[in-house]
């Protein structure tokens, strides 16, 4: 396998934006990360989208969202793993480079959350239909689920659940990207009203419209395109029960932990080695687990993590310096490629005020589903 | 819900019907074909118990529009005597106070329903023991 | 000799008192509570139709019966709300309880006289050795029009009850069955509420035809009222029934224990069949039982039933009337209860 690193990157503003459409989200990402790396062809593309079908009406994104950027004619198609879709199309074009059989691919992510649709129901089609969307569980229920089996088993508290959305709008205020560029405090946070007990709304990612794209090559070829690219160390993917009544620890992650361990792996990286993450935290009690699953902390100790500063700015790993999906914003299709901008910038330097000093190896974590789905990589500053 | 697919799922609906595998004892609810546990294919077919425990719960505040109208509604993984895990429903009791630990009876109850003139789709929900 | 075999009740818990409705039409709830005896009825959740009271008070009946259900070779449902307008709610039953597919399945409607009806053909069959076991069930989630007077006893429940040859719990005696047309109580097709011809609905229609049927049976077993333990009529309130009995020379001790309707409401083709499970939860082998439905439109069933040694055996294998009358349940304001029983209109 090649070598392979990023190369640009471009992203909206994620939120609810209401003049752009699918598409336009989607072009708008993707020339700012072909401009960037001033790539003016592609050999191939790959579009991560949960649910353009559900959401606004749209399937077959790969030849719309090509044609629409000027390239119609090259290999484009669209991916789907829930919300970890953009994880996995940037999986993808990893794995096309590193093979050999392309040179320039974008990995792109769009989702068009604010136009109409039910979308409770529509995030619900990512569980198991038949044994639990047609009970009525919703994704902030079986979020809720898994926080009060943690709460069960650990005694993780409510307390530490809202410190993760303290410590994340705080990232967020500072990324002007962010759909919600303000801090929240302990107080707002408990006091705000339930969504799916424990959870309450101040624990919940937004629904947000948003895309990110990002350009990868050949290492050797990296060069022409930017005079600091970063490099695609380790990709690992994982999947789990899709229902959440079929994992016997149900506060526990497996298909975070496998795809984490095939990750290090590959990368040949200790979880100590890492300096900078971005998490899956859809609802508060994501980054707890996550942090678990990727042996960050001991087993049970997640919640601890934000509440102690362990995973803050300034702290031992910041996590999810963008604001993380609960203050940036969750596109849920473009989350995954978003979070891989994240980190590309904190390893080019380029993060500004959410700038991680000397941050030489970062890591995200993108997750589908209830956890069915997850997929890390590591990148590494060159 | 299409009146085919609810078809195809009445017994695992109407009747609690699982699979218990012949390779290692594994319940499935509803049946599968492969055993994730082990992956043999050989299955007995059980029918479950209408009881069971609480694993973990939560209250729905915010329902999909087809459960607007049952909010706040408790739901539970709540395992039967033989080991399967099944999401649902606790009902006919205040939804905070369905709980990990929480003992339920499984009753039938109307759990969807298709819009005004669709078909009215059933199966069970928990309601607090004795 | 054929007759109960086995014998089950459901009944919503929630319920909503009487003064709750009176107060929302500015009614005096005291003069509602004497006139009409009724403290409070059960409310069916929004998840609880006649079909899923059917198959919990069938599932009682089955654990009692202790029977392999795929013997029972017929299943009737007696009813005046069946969810669907068309297509059987006793399809959905019986592959929820394992019937079939060998079994005649029918749903009846003949206002609040279905439940028997459902029973006497059960038990016809099974005396005729037709089949070998068959189901009779009458449950409804009553309608009421807001601020009518029905709205005060408008109930939800049922009972089921299996009719066989063996292991009788009790042995059905006779019976009798008294029929006309008369039209003191209807709902036309795609109408929400029924109507009713206010106090036409007593002495032409209730009285007329409980009393002929009651003393028909009477007449036709030759026994008199002081012979039996315990009698129960029709209950579309709580007044009607008592002065039924009077009349045919009941007392009030004959009558109590199947008098269920000054807390559950008038659970319409349920009413008299869950009236019947109470009386069944206590009585003793060898007690004599009188049964009297009334469906309006308008006619009469009547059994008489003789508990047998078995009952005492049997019954603790499911829950009884009292204890779900009595035991846990949720008080709806006005306002949740009109939600409940969907007559708000909000956007779909």
């Amino acid at each position: 396998m090649r070598e392979v690193a990023i190369v640009g990157a471009g992203m909206t503003q994620f939120g609810e934006i209401w003049q752009s459409s699918l598409r336009d989200l989607f072009v708008e990402a993707a020339t700012e990360a072909m401009r960037r790396a001033s790539a003016d062809q592609l050999d191939s593309m790959y579009v991560g989208n949960m649910s353009g079908g559900q959401f606004v009406g749209q399937e077959h994104l790969g030849p719309l969202m090509a044609d629409h950027l000027g390239m119609a004619g090259i290999p484009a198609a669209r991916v789907e793993s829930a919300c970890a879709s953009g994880g996995v199309a940037l999986r993808l074009a990893f794995l096309e480079v590193a093979s050999g059989m392309s040179d320039v691919v974008l990995a792109a992510g769009v989702e068009k959350m604010n136009d109409g649709a039910d979308v409770t129901s529509v995030l619900a089609t990512a569980a198991d239909q038949e044994t639990e969307a047609y009970h009525g569980i919703t994704f902030p229920g079986l979020y809720a689920m898994i926080a009060r089996a943690h709460m069960e088993a650990y005694g993780t508290t409510e307390e530490d659940l809202a410190a993760v959305s303290v410590k994340n709008h705080r990232h967020g205020a500072m990324n002007p990207k962010a759909q919600f560029r303000r801090e929240v405090t302990l107080e707002e946070v408990m006091n705000s009203s339930l969504v799916s007990a424990p959870l309450r709304l101040l624990h919940c990612s937004p629904v947000s419209d948003g895309a990110a794209a990002v350009l990868l090559c050949p290492l050797e070829r990296a060069k022409e395109f930017t005079d600091r690219p970063v490099k695609v160390v380790g990709s690992g993917f994982a999947t789990a029960s899709m229902a959440l009544a079929d994992r016997n620890e149900p506060a526990f992650l497996d298909s975070v932990s496998l795809s984490a361990g095939r990750a290090y792996k590959m990368a040949g990286v200790k979880p100590s080695d890492i300096d900078v993450i971005e998490v899956h935290d859809c609802f508060s009690i994501a980054e707890i687990c996550c942090l678990e699953a990727l042996c960050l902390v001991e087993r049970g100790k997640g919640g601890e993590a934000a509440r102690s500063g362990f995973s803050a700015l300034g702290g031992e790993v910041p996590v999810n310096t963008s604001g993380g999906l609960k203050s940036k914003g969750h596109p849920v299709g473009a989350t995954g490629v978003a979070q891989a901008i994240e980190i590309y910038e904190q390893l080019r330097g380029d993060a500004g005020d959410r700038q991680v000093q000397d941050a030489d190896v970062g890591l995200c974590q993108n997750m589908g589903g209830s956890g069915a789905s997850s997929v890390v990589h590591i990148f590494q500053r060159v | 819900m299409p009146s085919p697919r609810y078809w195809r799922e009445i017994p695992s609906r109407y009747r609690l019907e699982a699979s218990r595998c012949c390779g290692c004892g594994k319940v499935a609810f509803p049946a599968r074909k492969v055993c994730p546990a082990c992956g043999a294919q050989d299955w007995k077919q059980i029918q479950l118990s209408r009881q069971g425990r609480v694993v973990t719960s939560t209250v729905v505040h915010v329902p999909p529009d087809d459960f607007l109208m049952e909010a706040p509604y408790a739901m539970a993984v709540v395992e039967t005597p033989e080991g399967a895990r099944l999401m649902i429903q606790v009902v006919d009791c205040e939804p905070a106070e369905v709980l990990p630990g929480t003992e339920v009876d499984l009753e039938f109850r109307l759990i969807r329903r298709e819009g005004h003139g669709g078909i009215l789709c059933y199966g069970y929900k928990g309601v607090p023991a004795g | 000799m054929a007759g109960i075999v086995g014998y089950g009740a459901f009944i919503p818990r929630n319920r909503i008192k009487t003064e709750e409705i009176a107060r929302q039409w500015g009614k005096d709830p005291q003069t509602i509570r004497r006139g009409l005896l009724l403290e409070e009825k059960s409310v069916p959740g929004i998840d609880e139709d006649t079909i899923t009271i059917s198959v919990a008070a069938a599932q009682a009946a089955l654990e009692r019966a202790g029977i392999d259900p795929a013997r029972i070779g017929a299943v009737y449902i007696g009813s005046e709300s069946h969810p669907y307008a068309v297509k059987p709610s006793g399809t959905i039953l019986v592959d929820a309880l394992g019937i079939g597919p060998e079994v005649h399945v029918a749903d009846f409607e003949f206002a609040c006289k279905a439940g028997t009806e459902a029973m006497f053909v059960a038990f016809g069959l099974v005396e005729a050795g037709r089949v070998e076991y068959a189901l009779g069930i009458g449950a409804d989630t009553s309608q009421g029009a807001p601020n009518d007077a029905l709205e005060f006893s408008a109930s939800a429940g049922g009972a089921a009850y299996i009719f066989g040859r063996k292991n009788v719990l009790a042995e059905v005696v006779d019976t009798y069955s008294y029929t006309s047309d008369t039209p003191d109580f209807w709902r036309r097709e795609g109408e929400f509420y029924p109507r009713h011809g206010g106090r036409f609905t007593g002495e032409p229609a209730y009285f007329k035809h409980v009393l002929a049927a009651s003393q028909a049976i009477l007449d036709k077993t030759g026994l008199k009222p002081a012979d039996f333990r315990y009698a129960v009529f029709h209950m579309p309130n709580g007044k009607f029934p008592l002065s039924a009995g009077k009349t045919l020379g009941f007392s009030k001790e004959q009558l109590e224990t199947g008098w269920v309707v000054n807390t559950m409401g008038n659970t319409y083709s349920g009413s008299s069949p869950t009236g019947l499970a109470a009386i069944l939860d206590v009585a003793e082998p060898g007690d004599l039982i009188l049964i009297t439905s009334f469906g309006s439109g308008a006619g009469s069933d009547s059994f008489v039933l003789k508990a047998t040694e078995e009952l005492p055996r049997r019954r603790p294998r499911a829950p009884t009337v009292r204890s779900m009358l009595d035991g846990r349940r949720r008080y709806l304001t006005y306002g949740e209860y009109s939600k409940y029983r969907e007559k708000i209109i909000v956007n779909q």
